[in-house]
Formats: C-alpha cells, structure tokens, sequence
C-alpha cells in the first residue's frame, strides 16, 4: 500500500481522539491477556438494535435475516479485496438469505455526505482516506450509531468473551468521540511505530540495534566508519516521522503523563526537562544525518535505505508494504523501539507506540443498522481478521488472529516488539489533530533542531511559546484527555 | 432618431454591444466580482468553512494579522521578490531581445539580430509552455541538494561541494527567485522581440548612421522606444511577485521553510483556509494581498508614466 505522509495525518486525525493505547495484548500470543484490561468505554447502553427476546449468541442484534446490507468501503492502500472477498462472504455465511451492496470508492467524504444530508445511509462505511467525512460533525448531528452494543456482544469465535476481550485493549478508546464520550468508530487497523533497519544488513555486519543513546552513538560512529549514515529521515515533507521519535523518547523518560501534558496544554508541558533531553538525545543522532536530507520527500529517504545508505528510519508498521515495489532481494524489514535516553527512564526500553486506525462507522439511520453491527462483529471474527492481514499485509486489533500465518519478516518484528512491550505503550498525540498550528510549528523546529540550527533548550522554548499561542487563542476549539 | 426611443436602429445597435458584452461580463461578475466581494465579508467572519454557523468579528482578523510573524515575514519575502525578480527578469530578457533583434549589426544594410536568433527566440519560450508546477517539479531534480543533484554535480565538476540551494534559510529565497526568473525570461524577450519589431527600423539605422554603438543604441533608442512595452511587462511581473505560490509549494522544504525562508502570502492563505480552517481570517490575508497588488500596481503605472513617442 501507498500511504503519503499526508494520508496519515488525515488519518490520525479522525483515529485519534482520545486515544489510552493501555495496550495489554500481545497479538500472536494465544493466551493474550486480552481480557485484563479494564475499559471505561462500556456502559451497558442497550442500542434500539440490541438485546431483543430472539437475539442471540449467534445474531446479538437480531438481525433481519434477509434484510439487505450496503457497505461502503474506502478503496485506498488496503483496496477493498478484504470486504469484497472475506468480510462480505463471512456476513453472508452467517445469513444466506441477504443480498450486500458493496460499493468500494476513494472520495467518501464527497460521495456520502449529500446521502446523509438525504437520509438514505448505507449501514457500514470505512470512513477512511483523505477525503473522509467529518466524524466529529457526524456525531455532533447525531448521525452515527454508538457501537458500545457491538463491543458488548459476544465475540464469534467464543461467544463466552465479549467482543471488547478479543480485541486490543485501547481500540474501543481510540474511536471515542461526542460528548459525553462514547465509541462511535472502530479503528481496525494496528500500526506500531519505531525505528526500521535492514536485518540482513545488521547480520551481516555484526551489528546490534542500540538500546540506549549511548550505544546509538557507538553504533553510529560505527555505520559512519562503513560509510552508512546511521539515521535519516525526510525533512522537506516527513519531518514528523522525527517529531513523534523525539515524543515517544520524552514520554520513555517522564512517562505519558509527558504527552497528555502537551495534548492538554498544561503550563510548561514542553519546558519539561523529558522534552529537552528527549530533543537534545535526538538532536546528537541528527548531527550524523547528511544534511541533503532535509530537502528530500519520504519516499527518497526510504528508497536509500533500500539501497543500503541509512541503517535506521523512523516510521511505522506500513512502511514495509509502502516500500514492497522497491525493497531490493535480501532486504529485510524489521523495527525496534527507540533506545532509552536515561536510565532513570519512566518506561523501559521495549515500550512503544502503537495505536489503531483505519475507522469504521455504522451510520444511525442506516435502514439495516443492526446489520452493520453485525458486519463489524464479523471483520472481529479470527477468520476475517487473518483474511485482512493476508491480503493488506497489516496487523488488525483482533488478538491473535495472525495464528498459523506466515507473516512477513518486518509484521514478525512489529508482533515480536509488540509482546515485549507488554503494557508498556507510548500514548498517542491528540494535538496532531486537534491544533494543527502546533503542529506545523513542530514540524518547523523539528527539522531546525534535526538539522543542527538550533538547540533543544530553544526548540523547547519555540514549542512552549507556541502552546502558550495556541492556548490563548480563543478561536481555537479546547479540548483535553485524561487517559 | 430622438434620444431614449427604441428605434430599430438603436436597438440593433444596443442589442449588438449588449448581447457581446452580457455573457462575459456575467461570467466575470459571478466567478470574479462576486467572490471576491464574498472574501470580503468573509474577512469579517469568524467562519471555519465547514458550517454554516458564523460570527461577524469585525475587523478582529485584520488586527491580528499585526501580531502574526509569518505573514509579516510572507509580507517581507514579497518585498524581496518584487524588489529582485522584476528587475532581474527584464534587464535579461531586454538583453537578449536586443540581441536577437538588433544587435547583429548590420546586414544588407538592415539591423538585425545575432546569428541563429530565430532558433533562440523559440527556444527562450519553452519554459512559457510549460506549466509552473512542472517547473517546479523539474527544479526538484536540478535543485536536488546531493551530490547527485544535477546542478551540484555540474558543480562537483569545479571540485565544488554539494550546496543545499533550498535547504539554507538564507539561500531558499534566492534561489527560488532565481527560478522564476528563468521561468519568466522567455515570455518577456517575445514581448520585448514584439515592442522592437513595431519600432521603425529606420530610427535605428539613422542613429547607427550617425555613429552610435550597440551601447548607445540600445539605452538611448530602443529602451525608450519599447519603454511602454516594459512598463507593462514590469506590472505583469510585480504582480506574478505577489503570487510565487505554485513553485513555493513544490520546491520549497516543509512547505515555506526552511524556518518560514521561503514562505508567502498565497501559501499562507493556502495553509489558513485548507489546514486550520480559519476561512475568515484567511480571507483577511487575502484581503490584505488585493491591496498590496493594487497599491503596487497603481503606484507603478503612476511612477513609470511617461510621454508617449509618436512614429
């Protein structure tokens, strides 16, 4: 799949409100500790749908056997093959007798909205891509279903656990929206973010991913020696690939209080000494970068890692299917956490971020609404999770579902960096999203901090005066997260 | 015929005006008059585009326009740009149009330009042809701040290290003026071709009769002659000043930067309206670059206005 950096922007901006990512599930794990994560998000809200005298294990929101179901599937990275071939097939197993209108298109937002202006709603939309519709004005207009009913039922392949046990803890969290909080999204999609190398190329030099930044420093003096710039990334469109790298440090140092901090505004959330040594840690790496790297774009950066240029890049689990047409034989992918800073660290090394996306909606006034629950119960299912990893090369929120697969070697590492974290997971960044001067101001400082022009005491400063900025302008819409 | 009555004639005759003139002047009403007229209103709103809920705010947006380091420093790069770019552009473009239209010296007794100048005459429009974006998009590559880029490996010929023509804060700017001039100069050395070719060529020969040199010649003939062609040329140019945005947007790192280097005022809009979603206020930075072009414009026509010469 292709993601631009700018899709994935979009993308979190829908996927990340709110996100706790108390991530507690290894994913290929068969005794995953699913179920021992508590989750807020699941008032017993019994839906129009739900909880009816013929409901069932086997059809929890009484579902009209052959009533007809229309999805909508965002056709982009991931295409629809999923829907067409798996999910769909596994609604209709379930009920023989209903005709699914599939319909897969890129410009959701565009296509949709005059049909929720209209009240003709399909019953399921992956509501994805950047042109994707305005979940908070969707919400707002009370035009989507709350899925606590879908999360509440029993699961398919165990009808003993409920459907929020057999997914990744922080799932339901991350498609919180509306106020009072309730889940209206689910995010399908697992995406785990660190540093990527060439596994091949780390063997055959004898070399060991670093786990703290002083053994970053060894190993860059290194990869300098072999002619290898150590770590690189774009910074003419990608610089923040290297801003959540310097975030995900500054919360290993203090902890994801650091991050809800920074989301929530708090006085001197980046003036805290994690921030700076976080910056000043990443800034000393910057130093091995060739300079040239800020006026490339992504795909540039990434494609010399293919060729051997760059040991590490920061990114996410889709850069190896992204990278797929250019990877060269004997290249293999594999991530691992960003090194400690100190070794008073507030999380250990192993911690990472990972968060889910790809958003999924049932719309309120959808004729077969009970349908869509149901279609989403049965993307849940094991079989239509593995069928999504098969045929997009991406891990999904179902814990493990990827059981008796062959994963490709950077899914394995991203499934094996997933088990060591354990609960030891980087927050998100809701600011991204929700005040996006910020955010283009951190693209700004990051590449000045990166690229040497200035230092992590000012890039401090610069962030902490645009906070202040932000947090003064009455214009800008407030919002904070507590988890 | 009396004045104010329908006769045929005046109706065939208003009716003619009318009918050529109604289409597009509607079309120039609606598409142009009336958005515009919109910003403006706009500009007073607290609008995000995305309801149709808003606020009149006053003249809130423009007061904070004051505050904002990026669009003054928008403002100060449209300041270089208009002082550099048009001056620049038409000292070459004069230049070469003199060459390619007078300064072969004489044959058969008649001016005319260097050898081969009819091939460069076609060969200067090409970058016209071409879309600003695939400028753009073609400067990427020759620009490319690594030793592979194609003018940094020219220059790696001469022993020279790569320089990062837009990845220096205080280099971006020029740098992408200097592609706007190369972008710009082909279009003006046909107008200029144009302006030369109306002035009769006996002027010119009688002042090479008398002696004058190609230097004479040109500032004291032909600059004067074509001094209406660029007047014109310069208005053209001090206005594309105030829009660079297309190959900002492209070439430029981060969009803008390096560190707001490269930023202008179109961009700024750009990211106002379609990231933050503030339509009012950038509708006010909108505002606020009609009057700077219009200021501009109007300063220049004033400033330039000279006495026409007959021939």
């Amino acid at each position: 799949m292709t993601i631009t950096p700018r899709d994935i922007t979009r993308r979190q901006l829908l996927a990340r409100v709110g996100l706790t990512a108390l991530v507690a599930g290894p994913f290929l794990s068969a005794c995953a500790t699913g179920g021992g994560g508590s989750q807020e998000a699941a008032p017993s809200a019994a839906a129009p749908s739900a909880g009816g005298a013929s409901a069932s294990a086997n059809n929890p929101f009484n579902v009209k056997a052959d009533a007809p179901l229309e999805v909508v599937i965002f056709k982009g990275g991931y295409s629809d093959e999923y829907a067409t071939q798996s999910h769909e097939p596994l609604y209709k197993k379930a009920f023989p007798g209903a005709t699914i209108k599939h319909q897969g298109i890129q410009t959701i937002g565009q296509t949709l909205t005059p049909r929720f202006a209209g009240g003709d709603v399909p019953d399921v939309v992956n509501n994805s891509g950047t042109d994707n519709l305005d979940g908070g004005a969707l919400i707002n207009a009370g035009q989507l279903l709350d899925l606590t009913p879908l999360f509440e039922a029993p699961s398919v392949d165990d009808p003993s656990k409920k459907v929020k046990d057999v997914i990744v803890p922080g799932t339901i969290e991350s498609g919180l929206g509306g106020d009072p909080a309730k889940p209206y999204t689910l995010n399908y999609v697992y995406t785990a973010y660190g540093l990527w190398y060439d596994a091949k190329l780390f063997e055959k030099e004898g070399w060991t991913p670093p786990k703290t930044f002083d053994e970053f420093k060894t190993f860059a003096e290194a990869a300098k020696a072999k002619n290898i710039v150590p770590f690189g990334y774009a910074g003419k469109n990608a610089s923040y690939y290297a801003y959540w790298m310097i975030l995900i440090s500054a919360a290993k140092i203090g902890g994801n209080k650091i991050l809800l901090d920074i989301d929530n505004l708090a006085d001197n959330a980046w003036n805290n000494d994690a921030v700076k040594q976080a910056a000043a840690a990443w800034a000393e790496i910057g130093k091995y970068m060739d300079p040239a790297y800020e006026g490339l774009i992504h795909t540039e950066v990434q494609t010399q890692q293919n060729q051997g240029k760059i040991a590490f890049y920061p990114s996410g689990s889709w850069l190896e299917a992204e990278q797929a047409k250019d990877t060269p034989e004997g290249f293999e992918y594999a991530m691992v956490p960003t090194p400690s800073v100190t070794a008073a660290d507030q999380m250990p090394y192993e911690a990472i971020r990972a968060a889910a996306a790809e958003g999924f909606i049932v719309p309120s006034k959808a004729k077969n609404a009970a349908g869509g629950l149901e279609y989403l119960r049965q993307m849940l299912s094991k079989q239509g999770a593995r069928d999504f990893t098969e045929k997009t090369k991406s891990l999904t929120v179902v814990i493990g579902a990827t059981e008796g697969l062959t994963l490709s070697p950077g899914l394995t590492s991203v499934a094996a960096a997933q088990t060591a974290a354990g609960t030891n997971v980087v927050t998100f960044s809701s600011f991204e999203g929700w005040y996006k001067e910020l955010e283009t101001e951190l693209r700004k400082q990051t590449n000045a901090l990166m690229f040497g022009r200035i230092s992590a005491e000012e890039f401090a400063t610069k962030m902490q005066e645009a906070a202040d900025k932000t947090k003064a302008d009455s214009s800008i819409v407030k919002q904070t997260r507590n988890v | 015929m009396r004045r104010g009555r329908l006769t045929p004639g005046a109706v065939r005759k208003w009716g003619f005006i009318v009918s050529f003139l109604a289409v597009p002047l509607a079309i120039y009403i609606i598409f142009f008059v009336s958005p515009n007229l919109q910003a403006l209103q706009l500009a007073l709103t607290n609008s995000r585009g995305i309801s149709p809920d808003f606020q009149y705010v006053g003249l809130e947006n423009f007061t904070r326009l004051f505050g904002d380091d990026v669009f003054w420093a928008a403002v100060r790069h449209h300041g270089l740009i208009l002082l550099v770019m048009p001056l620049v552009t038409i000292a070459i473009a004069l230049f070469f149009a003199f060459l390619l239209n007078l300064g072969g010296g004489q044959k058969n007794g008649q001016l005319s330009g260097v050898w081969g100048s009819s091939f460069y005459k076609v060969v200067f429009f090409f970058p016209q042809v071409l879309a600003v974006v695939i400028v753009g998009v073609l400067f990427q590559a020759v620009l490319n701040p690594q030793k592979s880029g194609i003018l940094n490996s020219v220059l790696g010929w001469f022993g020279v290290d790569p320089v990062g023509w837009l990845i220096k804060p205080d280099l971006a700017l020029w740098t992408i003026i200097g592609v706007m001039v190369w972008q710009g100069v082909g279009f003006y050395v046909v107008l200029f071709s144009a302006g030369m070719a109306g002035v009769p060529k006996e002027i010119f020969e009688a002042a090479a009769l008398d002696g004058a040199n190609r230097l004479t010649l040109f500032f004291k003939i032909t600059l004067p002659l074509v001094w209406n062609t660029v007047q014109v040329g310069w208005v053209y140019l001090g206005i594309a000043a105030f829009d660079a945005f297309a190959l900002v947007q492209v070439l430029s790192i981060d969009r803008g930067g390096p560190d707001n280097a490269t930023t202008v005022l179109p961009l700024e809009i750009f990211r106002q309206t379609f990231t933050y979603y503030r339509f009012g206020y950038a509708s006010a930075m909108g505002v606020a670059l009609v009057f700077l072009v219009l200021t501009f414009a109007a300063l220049t026509l004033r400033v330039t206005r000279r006495e026409r010469i007959e021939y």
